[in-house]
């Protein structure tokens, strides 16, 4: 087959802007072949490269802590937890894949992800989905919806990890463009953490896993790029997902790095073969000398180009310690997998690709990669229009309310608030037998038999305050899920970041993102979580409208003592409901005003992070006490809602309460709004002079407002709501949307 | 003497580990894992065929595996009166062998379905349930998409007749309805065991309700009766 000839427009169509094209052929010394355009314009494309993004990443606090290895240096992050052991975990992004194929897009997010983590030498135990959807009241949105549920669900459950949290929001601004955040969590000792490296002369590299096929290539660029009537046409740029094989690979991964046979082992996600043979090359300062005719294909008649692009999914390259291939080959035998020697490194820094008996490609390893030759970009930036209109609005010409009942179940049947049953149960959320806390409570709470200690983690992020103030709406996202983990007992440790956003060249699109990265930076460096990697994911944009600025933040916390486990629902009659921290009646971007007035507008809640600092030492000192019966932060749908779901998040066991909300302007305002540091306890009435003296002595407000008890949630007197009624809005909404 | 249990492996099983964890860590017991690919059960006295996606089940869920050459050990073994228990996957795996009648269709929701459900003890006079109380019932997790017990009349009054309905999903407080039919299962049955009694077929996952430290013990009553069954 005769290959395209390479000049100018071909690499326009390949992504490439006319000066990128020229500094391909001035690192090359003359034109690309076809197969090197491609290869570079994969490796070029946002999706790999970050260049619109790695100049303001590098400001986040990337190092230090108990991270073991620092952001971006290998596959996911790694943080020390103490007995010889260590976490690793990773956010990724799946998006554009799904708002075309939401099933396939989803199940390869799933599957991308656990790559990540096990290729570190790490077993899964646990993942998280973080999932933004349009309307649920539009049929298009249902689809993607179902979908990408049954994908996650499908993967997941099939490659035995439990998925165990998440978080699922509805906003007009995903409409066409879902965001689907798949998170993975591992567990590894640390002298048998992996690396993805490529090192020693004449070292065999193996291919191993799946066959290649014509599968997802140039998905990298596709990803790299707006959502478009044209985006349903790159359907075949989205991956299949294999989770059988995915499974196999895993065992038998996991026993080849045990077994201390490998020099280094990276998945092979965006961009293929050309990802993992210039990423290992470039981090080992050697070169590869490939053969693409020893691949195993799954097709016939594949170009080098192709080969080289494909992304296939559950395939793996190894780079194994010389006189080791045959160990290494008897164990993917065993599991049924391919194991292919396609070549050998090299010391030359050089990425020598041979198809059938030709050259096809000569490219130096490290201009290929990020932090090596790929371009890095500050793009320009201004504060958007929008901002001035939307934090004019006014508070105080809102209507009040005339039946503040009926206001609060309307507000409490929002699908941002009620239950995300219907999702999670489509999920194994147990399998493993380590699921202490599973999904529906602030965070999960995932059992380390190796220590006999526990993990708390949760994705978190309110996008309507980032839309509103991109800076103050990150750090919220840093300290709720902060805040998320330490109502679980858990110490937070670090964090890893999916950044959603519009297109880059945008100058207001560049302008959040780049307010986005300061408030992380400084949430972060403020509560010493520090970020293990991520991902970023630009070009969050359908023809009518971009994404609200989305930086979903994946968190992970350590409970030392399983004592100190704690949970969100009310556990008895007659126990004493406290509310830590203060209401300043905040209702800029909160559910109320986005449900009854239907406007997203004002500013974000402020948040104060040593005052959020704070409250987590107040609370992990009360509950190292052994003092707290629950606690529950309150969030979206404020104080109410959350008293609600403090009554009936324990199915088997719905216990009311009477309360009093201090009411300051006015009671609507009040009960909604979405003041940031907040957290429900419940004590035993016993404990209460301890309680309030360590409160005070911490100086940490605090109100008592009533008491648990009976079958009822009555507030102020006045509002009575039967948990029979509230249960059933919380948990059927919806399955009966979804029913319909 | 307690008996040894093997747990069989096959590709895509992935309650492997969680049976052996349960079996060996909680009850203590003497476990090995027997690889799909061999034939000798190594003297075990229970085999467990476990939860997961045995090949993928990509055609029909256990359908392939039944072809596995431990399989037909396993078969062998049964008509020998060997004990077996098939746990969700195991399950679908035994009905594929013929070992069980009947089939397991979708879920009627046509969703995969993941919760804590109770179960009634219908039968406890068999190896596998003996001792345990039939007022009071089980609390054990379900996790999957095909588990909706189906059979013709003519079997389903033959299981009745002769006792072979074992567990059936109830709510809390025992009673068997369709609100407490989390897959449209026949007459709600949740686990049956063949005519001879040695072998049992089960949706609900014993092996996940083992450990106290995640707030669920139940399973590990089925598990300890079979052990103490075996002893007497």
């Amino acid at each position: 087959m005769k290959e395209p000839e390479v000049n100018l427009s071909l690499a326009l169509e390949h992504g490439f802007t006319e000066e990128e094209f020229d500094r391909v052929k001035k690192i090359l010394g003359r034109i690309p072949t076809f197969t090197e355009l491609g290869i570079f314009s994969v490796m070029w494309s946002e999706h790999c490269s970050y260049k619109n993004s790695i100049a303001l990443l590098k400001t986040l606090p990337r190092s230090g802590g108990k991270l073991l290895v620092g952001a971006g240096e290998e596959n996911a992050g790694l943080v020390d937890i103490g007995d010889g052991l260590a976490v690793a975990f990773k956010i990724e992004s799946h998006n554009h894949p799904s708002a075309v194929e939401p099933y396939q897009g989803a199940a390869t997010g799933v599957g991308g992800i656990m790559r990540d983590i096990f290729t570190m030498g790490a077993r899964p135990i646990a993942s998280l989905d973080s999932l933004r959807f349009g309307s649920l009241d539009d049929a298009h949105t249902r689809f993607l919806f179902d979908g990408i549920v049954r994908g996650i669900g499908d993967y997941g459950n099939s490659f035995g990890v439990p998925t165990v949290a998440g978080e699922v929001y509805f906003d007009e601004s995903y409409q066409g463009n879902p965001l689907v955040n798949a998170m993975a969590v591992g567990i590894v000792k640390i002298e048998h953490v992996a690396s993805a490296i490529a090192s020693g002369e004449g070292n065999p590299v193996m291919i191993v896993g799946s066959s290649t096929g014509r599968d997802g290539i140039h998905g990298a660029t596709f990803a790299s790029e707006e959502i478009s009537e044209k985006s349903e046409a790159k359907r075949p740029s989205v991956q299949v997902g294999d989770p059988f094989t995915e499974k196999l690979l895993l065992e038998a991964s996991l026993e080849i790095i045990k077994n201390g046979w490998l020099i280094g082992i990276q998945d092979m996600g965006a961009a293929g073969i050309s990802c993992s043979t210039s990423e290992m090359s470039a981090k080992g300062n050697s070169g590869m000398k490939i053969n693409l005719s020893k691949v195993p294909l799954r097709e016939k008649g594949m170009t080098a180009y192709e080969i080289m692009l494909s992304e296939s999914q559950e395939r793996m390259l190894c780079t194994v310690k010389k006189g080791f291939e045959d160990k290494v080959k008897e164990v993917f035998e065993k599991w049924d997998l391919h194991c292919e020697i396609i070549g050998e490194v090299t010391n030359d820094g050089l990425l020598h690709i041979d198809y059938e008996g030709e050259n096809k490609a000569v490219v130096p390893a490290y201009e290929l990669v990020l932090g090596g030759g790929a371009p890095v970009y500050y793009r320009d930036s201004k504060e958007p229009e929008y901002l001035k209109e939307v934090r004019a609005f006014d508070f105080s010409t809102l209507p009040e309310p005339k039946n503040i009942s009926e206001t609060f179940l309307k507000v409490f049947s929002s699908p941002n608030i009620v239950s995300k049953r219907w999702v999670y149960e489509q999920y194994d959320s147990m399998v493993r037998t380590n699921t202490i806390v599973g999904p529906g409570s602030d965070s999960a709470v995932i059992y380390i038999k190796e220590n006999n200690k526990a993990l708390a983690v949760k994705t978190d992020c309110n996008s309507r305050y980032v839309y509103l103030n991109p800076k103050e709406g990150t750090k919220i996202a840093v300290a709720e899920s902060a805040r998320n983990i330490v109502c679980s007992g858990g110490v937070p440790l670090a964090i890893t970041n999916c950044l959603n956003f519009g297109n880059p060249y945008k100058p207001e699109m560049y302008w959040q993102f780049k307010e986005a990265i300061n408030g992380m930076g400084e949430a972060c460096r403020f509560f010493d979580t520090p970020v293990t990697g991520g991902n970023v994911s630009f070009y969050n944009e359908s023809p009518n409208v971009a994404v609200y600025p989305t930086p979903t933040i994946g968190m992970v916390g350590l409970i030392e003592n399983l004592n100190n486990i704690t949970t969100s629902f009310f556990k008895d009659e007659n126990d004493l409901i406290f509310i830590l921290g203060e209401d300043f009646e905040e209702l800029g971007g909160s559910e109320y005003v986005k449900i009854i007035h239907g406007k997203v507008a004002g500013d974000s809640p402020n948040i104060n992070l040593a005052v959020e600092k704070n409250l987590h030492n107040t609370l992990l000192q009360l509950i190292n006490e052994g003092l707290i019966k629950s606690a529950h932060d309150i969030s979206e749908g404020g104080v109410t809602a959350s008293l609600a779901e403090c009554c009936i998040i324990n199915k088997e066991k719905l216990i009311g309460a009477e309360v009093t909300i201090p009411v300051k302007s006015r009671e609507d305002f009040s009960i909604f709004s979405e003041s940031q540091s907040r957290i429900i306890i419940s004590i035993s009435e016993e404990n209460r002079s301890k309680v309030e003296k360590i409160l005070e002595g911490k100086n940490q407000p605090f109100y008592f407002i009533g008491k648990t008890g009976g079958e009822k949630l009555i507030f102020n007197k006045k509002f009575t709501f039967e948990l029979a009624q509230l249960s059933d809005i919380y948990y059927n909404t919806i399955s009966r949307i979804m029913n319909e | 003497m307690k008996p040894k249990f093997g747990v069989v492996v096959f590709p895509g099983s992935n309650c492997d580990h969680d049976a052996y964890y349960a079996l060996k860590k909680i009850l203590g017991l003497d476990v090995t894992f027997l690889w799909h690919k061999d034939t000798n059960l190594q003297d075990c006295d229970v085999i467990v065929l476990p939860g997961g996606f045995s090949y993928g089940d990509y055609l029909r869920t256990g359908a392939i595996a039944r072809f596995s050459p431990i399989m037909n050990s396993v078969i062998n073994f049964s008509q020998k009166g060997g004990h077996i228990i098939g746990i969700c996957n195991g399950f679908q795996i035994l009905l594929e062998a013929q070992l069980l009648p009947g089939v397991l269709l979708k879920n009627k929701s046509l969703q995969f379905v993941c919760k804590d459900v109770y179960l009634s003890v219908e039968n406890n006079e068999t190896f596998f349930t003996k001792g345990l109380v039939k007022s009071k019932p089980l609390k054990i997790p379900i996790a999957h998409g095909e588990g909706n017990y189906f059979a013709d009349s003519d079997t389903l009054k033959s299981l009745v007749k002769n006792n072979q309905i074992v567990f059936k999903y109830t709510s809390s407080d025992g009673k068997s309805d369709d609100e407490s039919n989390p897959n449209g299962s026949m007459m709600n049955i949740a686990g049956i065991v063949n005519k001879g009694g040695n072998i049992l077929g089960m949706m609900p996952h014993p092996e996940r309700a083992c450990n106290p430290v995640l707030g669920k013990n139940d399973g590990s009553l089925v598990l300890g009766a079979i052990v103490k069954n075996f002893m007497n």
